[in-house]
């Protein structure tokens, strides 16, 4: 699905954002919501968005089948099928509402948690969990979605795609360039040198910062003593802080931050305030060092509950639509859950595969050796020893 | 005597805590080290006793971490600081190479470097990528660094305390899947050198020299072998910079044969060094070319082919096996 709409940005130079700049003391400076936790449509003057219901009832399904996506592979790692999981559990709205906001040609750069914007892109989710469960490094071709393998190494992948955004632009097209990373991330000398490259070469790119308030055991606190999306300015470009869970006004920030890299008008940093509801990842036991009330008090902000309360209020979508799509939601798990179960063991012979695109020697002596070591174990069963 | 039975990672723990309990300039820097107690829980509870002024979670920046280490240094501190894993140490890596390495030789003497680095390495742990790396001969190619890796809880301990003794940069390299092995630590008996190679195991006819995880998989080799007759020693390198090639001269003088196993890619390895070294010290008392079990040169695989990618005891019985058939 590609949502179309008049989201239009008004010129930027009266933006709320350059006086919130001004007051770094302020530790909860304004979001951009288009859609309250309550579930109320309001209005942004510099963000507007009108959605069909179709599109409405797009992104509550996008949002809906990602998270029984989450579960199932959270799921799959407590029964052993998947060494480990990073739930993207409380960042659907960020995730779909940016990711819709791609079009086609655009590049994505995503960490190890864009699940959601993996989603929009079209990528199988099973291919997701090839990496997870130890079979791949990756598991997709990242030109057939363009969208990049997911990168570990926090907040490498932000020069990567300000390097591919230098070259859409040298290129003169049009497309624009996103990259993911999280709050603990922007402290990465990695990502303040993109962000240098990036405004200095006016590169088409956005840098879309998901601000889940921890990096394991960190608070955002340990990162940085401004808002983050005030960084920006350091640097010459604009930032903007949305409601992470509100995913029509991710939708909207993104769509107006891409369009402004398409216009030659160089990046944008979006921070999507937004929450990990769960774990970091499987192997992370969040109440070493978080309070439980925190948790309650985001899921009072669930993105994809207020958009259904917003769906019924504004009878957008019948009970008809959510038995459906809680049948889709099934089929999709136990698509999943088949799909992991059935992934083979690669051939260990695998391991000499792909290290050079054009050979190497001494690869090729050390898969010799390794297929007549392997060879011996069968000459040896074979003599009955 | 204060002898106990714990974890490496406890021994670890412990000893970081007699760290800080010792000199007040002695830091704990990383990141999660704090209230979690980093991911590994080496540093459990020390921010709690300490206070975060002493264990101090810092921004998650590798190069930073490095870094601001190196000038807490200056200003005479001992950081001991935590990289996560062995694959987020090369963001670090330019601080650790250009500066931490050479600032003593820069200022002539002049300026000490008593920092630790501390990096969980190897695999065997089923881990996703950049998590299972064995990256140590990438430090001891760098001149101005020490490197070091310890088999077991007592090596573990007292070389914890050594290394936040010295007044050298060291990188010390933690076996990540040897961490809840148990052994005996006595907390009051004087330890040998840093930089000395242990004989974990004596034998006559083969020698095994091995370090960090690989210990084990050799000492259950030469167990192994002693069933089918064949007498191997197995050396406990400790220290992969400097190496103690004395040791090693020794047991090859007296075994005739040398295998070196490591986890880390066998292609310009330390396995390399020692290979070359003890031909040369060694060379009419070889009775077989040195040979070295390792890794391939190739990116370090998924986890569901790491068993084949990692030396086990079949590979090494395999090595031993070839060199007594020379
Ligand atoms: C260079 C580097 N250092 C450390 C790590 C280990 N690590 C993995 S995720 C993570 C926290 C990341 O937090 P954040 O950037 O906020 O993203 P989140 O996982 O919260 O989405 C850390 C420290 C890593 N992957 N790469």
């Amino acid at each position: 699905m590609t949502v179309e709409s008049t989201a239009a940005r008004k010129p930027r130079r009266s933006s709320k954002r350059t006086s919130a700049a001004k007051t770094p003391q302020s530790s909860e400076p304004q979001l951009v919501q288009l859609l309250t936790p309550e579930g109320e449509r309001v209005e942004h003057p510099d963000y507007q968005i009108d959605l069909t219901a179709d599109e409405l009832r797009g992104l509550y399904r996008d949002m809906v089948l990602t998270r029984r996506f989450d579960a199932e592979a959270t799921a799959l790692q407590r029964q052993g099928e998947l060494g480990l999981w990073a739930s993207l559990l409380g960042q659907e709205a960020a995730q779909i509402g940016s990711g819709r906001a791609l079009r086609d040609d655009d590049y994505v750069f995503p960490t190890y948690r864009e699940h959601g914007v993996a989603w929009c892109r079209g990528v199988d989710p099973t291919n997701l969990l090839g990496m997870f469960r130890g079979v791949n490094h990756g598991g997709w071709d990242p030109n057939t979605n363009n969208f990049h393998l997911y990168t570990i190494v926090i907040g490498s992948q932000t020069l990567h795609a300000t390097g591919y955004a230098m070259g859409v632009a040298k290129d003169g097209a049009d497309s624009a360039v996103i990259a993911y990373f999280g709050d603990g991330a922007s402290s990465q000398g990695d990502v303040a040198e993109s962000f240098t490259f990036s405004a200095v070469y006016n590169a088409p790119v956005v840098f879309f910062c998901q601000n889940n308030q921890w990096a394991i055991s960190e608070p955002t606190e340990r990162q940085t003593r401004v808002p983050l999306y005030q960084r920006a300015q350091g640097y010459g470009f604009p930032g903007v802080r949305v409601d992470g869970n509100d995913v029509l006004a991710c939708l909207a920030v993104t769509r107006s931050a891409l369009e402004r890299a398409r216009r030659g008008e160089g990046p944008t940093l979006v921070e999507a305030f937004t929450y990990r509801m769960g774990a970091h990842t499987t192997s992370d036991d969040p109440t070493k060092y978080r309070a439980d009330e925190e948790r309650a008090a985001w899921e009072a902000k669930d993105p994809i509950l207020r958009l259904r309360t917003y769906l019924e209020k504004q009878k957008l979508a019948d009970s008809a639509f959510f038995t459906a799509l809680d049948e889709e939601s099934e089929t999709l798990g136990k698509r999943v859950r088949e799909a992991v179960r059935a992934m083979p063991d690669p051939d260990p012979m695998a391991i000499f595969e792909h290290g050079y695109a054009d050979g190497s020697s001494l690869v090729d002596e050390e898969r010799a050796q390794f297929a007549a070591y392997q060879a011996s174990f069968a000459d040896s069963a074979e003599e009955g020893n | 005597m204060a002898v106990e039975k714990m974890s490496i990672a406890k021994a670890l723990n412990e000893s970081l805590r007699l760290a800080l309990d010792t000199d007040p300039k002695v830091l704990i820097m990383g990141e999660d080290v704090g209230k979690l107690g980093g991911v590994f829980r080496i540093t459990d509870g020390l921010q709690k006793d300490f206070g975060e002024g002493r264990v101090i979670d810092t921004p998650l920046a590798e190069s930073g971490i490095v870094g601001t280490a190196i000038g807490l240094a200056l200003r005479g501190y001992r950081p001991i600081v935590e990289i996560q894993f062995d694959g987020f140490v090369f963001p670090a890596y330019d601080q650790i190479v250009t500066q931490l390495a050479k600032m003593h030789a820069r200022a002539l003497g002049k300026i000490k470097m008593p920092v630790v680095v501390r990096i969980p390495y190897g695999g065997g742990i089923g881990a996703v990528e950049h998590h299972s790396e064995s990256p140590e001969a990438l430090f001891a190619h760098v001149a101005g660094l020490k490197v070091v890796s310890p088999s077991n809880a007592s090596d573990a301990y007292w070389m914890m305390q050594q290394a936040v003794q010295s007044d050298d940069p060291i990188i010390f390299f933690e076996p990540k899947r040897r961490y809840w092995d148990k052994g005996e630590v006595d907390t009051e008996s004087i330890p040998g050198p840093l930089h000395k190679a242990s004989v974990a195991r004596t034998g006559s006819d083969l020698t095994l020299v091995a370090y960090g995880p690989m210990v084990k998989v050799c000492l259950e080799a030469a167990a192994a072998a002693q069933e089918e007759g064949k007498s191997v020693e197995v050396l406990d390198l400790r220290s992969m910079s400097p190496i103690d090639f004395d040791t090693i001269q020794t047991s090859v003088e007296k075994t005739g044969r040398l295998v070196v196993v490591h986890e880390a890619p066998v292609f310009y390895g330390s396995g390399a060094e020692i290979a070359a070294r003890i031909t040369e010290r060694c060379f009419y008392h070889l009775e077989a070319p040195v040979l070295r079990v390792g890794g391939y040169h190739v990116p370090y695989p998924p986890a569901r082919l790491e068993d084949e990618y990692l030396p086990g005891l079949d590979r090494v019985l395999d090595a031993v096996d070839r060199s007594l058939a020379y």
